[in-house]
């Protein structure tokens, strides 16, 4: 009995044709994608000399930004202060829109609400909330409270009700059943379901995401600033527009310590609330 | 002292002064983690204080002109004419064949940043992890790269490249491909520490290089989970360029913040429904991919 590869070649043909041979439809779909990558680099300007151009300039604002220096002691200070107020709105928005959400979040979740038709309700306006980005809400409170930082925590504090209240709701519908079903059975009602059964179930793991998106909103209370609602983002886009390099490459790297210390800070006090266990964000 | 009673006996009586102990030991317990709450609240509270002060808040402001909240969201409803915007659909969506392509431009600076950043990412993903990478020094310098890439928002290279590039839906991609290198960087190169190494060891034993050994050993294992984390990665990046006009930077949101800014307030709503119905698309679409994707990944 032969067993060369010649020999196999001729008895299964089908396993030694090339992998790509055999998923025609999943080629298609690659070499459609692929198309589609060079008409856009095509059509947003890749293929174009302005793109060469652009490559030198941005090589001497890197070495414009040499050494990072706010100027004077006066400005590094307001500096500084700007960026309290961005770690100010970043955990003022945060928890705002975690109180505001715990309520939607059961409302929203299948075994906590009170009706069907209320927890669609609950999902949708959560959905559009999440769906309108933090710089337009921004940009609507600034019309209510003016402009500032107060206008940045409101628009931190509306986008994340609707992501709290989504995660929460998971976190709840994840909940284990069998501290509900206890309670139920000593004749405990809906409250007392809800407080005793779900509740110091799912509140470490609400506590971390939270502490999750105060260093995620830093990230965004550092731009919120480019609308006018407050913090650092409105002396980077200004130093930007300027073109002091030097003072960008300051505030940039104030940022970079601040978001580093929040993130040590955060992650240690999650892993003190949950151990090790990873919990679903974004 | 048996631990165990025997049945026929009564249950065990524990005599006053050892309950008395047990009593005390448990208020302990719960006077020990009544202090800690009270601890966390303390801090928090002085946290919301300090904050407070710094971002000017002025809850008399918020709530004298609360209405205005809800009149500026009503108005977003409301035509020129006065009429409600879904009672004219025509009226209301005047724009819409430039608001279309806007946001198809939206959809390119998302796509091919999405491309391009993952395309970057797969590679130093491998250079990353610590099981596949070629040297520590490699790892630790590409880590920290990564790093700084997805620590510094979008908005802020947008702005930059925007001095460097001009006005444009350039400087966009490549601050959405920036940022969204650094982020899959990382998730990929944890997909690649997990992966079983015996494949890899299995190629590297027939003395192939190290492209040859990524490629044949190791990336059919993880082919799954970078596309999905991708599809993920391209529906938070089309919210991301849904925003990128906002400082020049191409797409459909220079034509939102000069609505807005205009007060041209039934476009504003016009452009933000489109981008939600968008963005709720891909979100629907992606999702179903992922699931099929995951799927077929842990039944192999």
């Amino acid at each position: 009995m032969s067993t060369t590869v010649e020999a196999m070649r001729r008895r299964y043909p089908d396993v030694f044709v090339p992998a790509w041979r055999r998923n025609r439809a999943m080629l298609a779909v690659l070499a459609g994608l692929v198309a589609l990558f060079i008409y856009g680099l095509a059509a947003l300007g890749f293929l174009h000399p302005r793109m060469i151009d652009g490559l030198g300039k941005l090589a001497s604002v890197f070495v414009m930004m040499l050494p990072p220096d706010p100027g004077s002691v006066d400005r590094a200070i307001i500096y500084l202060k700007a960026l309290g107020e961005t770690l100010a709105i970043a955990f003022l928005g945060t928890l705002l829109g975690a109180a505001l959400a715990f309520p939607l979040g059961f409302l929203a979740a299948r075994n906590a609400t009170i009706g069907r038709v209320v927890r669609f309700l609950t999902r949708r306006s959560l959905d559009t909330l999440r769906g309108v980005d933090v710089l337009v809400w921004a940009l609507i409170w600034i019309n209510v409270v003016g402009l500032g930082p107060f206008a940045g925590v409101l628009a931190v504090m509306t986008s994340d009700i609707g992501s709290f209240g989504k995660l929460f709701s998971e976190a709840i519908e994840a909940a284990d059943k069998r501290p509900v079903e206890g309670v139920l059975s000593t004749g405990g009602g809906g409250p007392h379901r809800v407080r005793f059964g779900i509740l110091p179930e799912v509140l470490p793991v609400m506590a971390s995401q939270v502490l999750y998106f105060i260093e995620s909103n830093t990230r965004s209370a550092s731009i919120i600033g480019i609308v006018g609602a407050g913090g650092i983002g409105l002396h980077l886009a200004e130093q930007i527009r300027v073109l002091e390099f030097q003072h960008v490459a300051f505030i940039i790297i104030l940022v970079l310590i601040a978001v580093a210390a929040i993130d040590w800070l955060s992650t240690r006090l999650r892993l003190g609330l949950i151990g090790t266990r990873r919990v679903a964000t974004a | 002292m048996t631990l165990v009673q025997p049945l026929s006996s009564p249950p065990l009586k524990l005599d006053t002064p050892r309950l008395a102990v047990l009593h005390e030991a448990y208020r302990d317990a719960v006077r020990a983690k009544r202090w800690r709450s009270v601890l966390i609240a303390v801090c928090v509270a002085v946290g919301i204080a300090v904050s407070a002060v710094s971002a000017e808040v002025d809850l008399g402001k918020l709530f004298t002109n609360i209405d205005k909240f809800s009149s500026y969201i009503g108005r977003l409803f409301v035509l020129e004419s006065g009429q409600m915007v879904w009672t004219d659909p025509v009226e209301w969506y005047w724009g819409l064949q430039r608001w279309l392509s806007l946001l198809g431009e939206t959809l390119l600076i998302a796509y091919v940043g999405t491309a391009l950043g993952a395309a970057a990412g797969i590679v130093l993903a491998f250079l990353a992890a610590s099981n596949v990478s070629p040297h520590p020094v490699v790892r630790a310098v590409t880590r920290r790269y990564l790093e700084f890439c997805r620590t510094f928002p979008q908005l802020v290279f947008a702005l930059i490249f925007v001095i460097a590039f001009g006005l444009g839906p350039l400087p966009g991609v490549l601050a959405i491909a920036i940022h969204t290198m650094g982020a899959l960087g990382k998730l990929f190169f944890e997909v690649v520490e997990n992966i079983d190494m015996k494949p890899v060891e299995g190629v590297a034993a027939t003395g192939a290089s190290w492209p040859a050994v990524v490629r044949i050993g190791a990336f059919p294992q993880v082919l799954p989970n970078f596309v999905s984390y991708t599809l993920l990665r391209f529906e938070i990046n089309v919210r991301e360029a849904s925003v990128m006009g906002f400082v020049g930077a191409g797409g459909i949101g220079q034509d939102l913040i000069e609505a807005i800014r205009k007060f041209y307030y039934a476009d504003v709503s016009a452009i933000l429904v489109l981008i939600i119905v968008t963005v709720a698309l891909i979100d629907f679409g992606t999702e179903r991919i992922r699931h099929r994707l995951i799927d077929a990944g842990t039944s192999a």
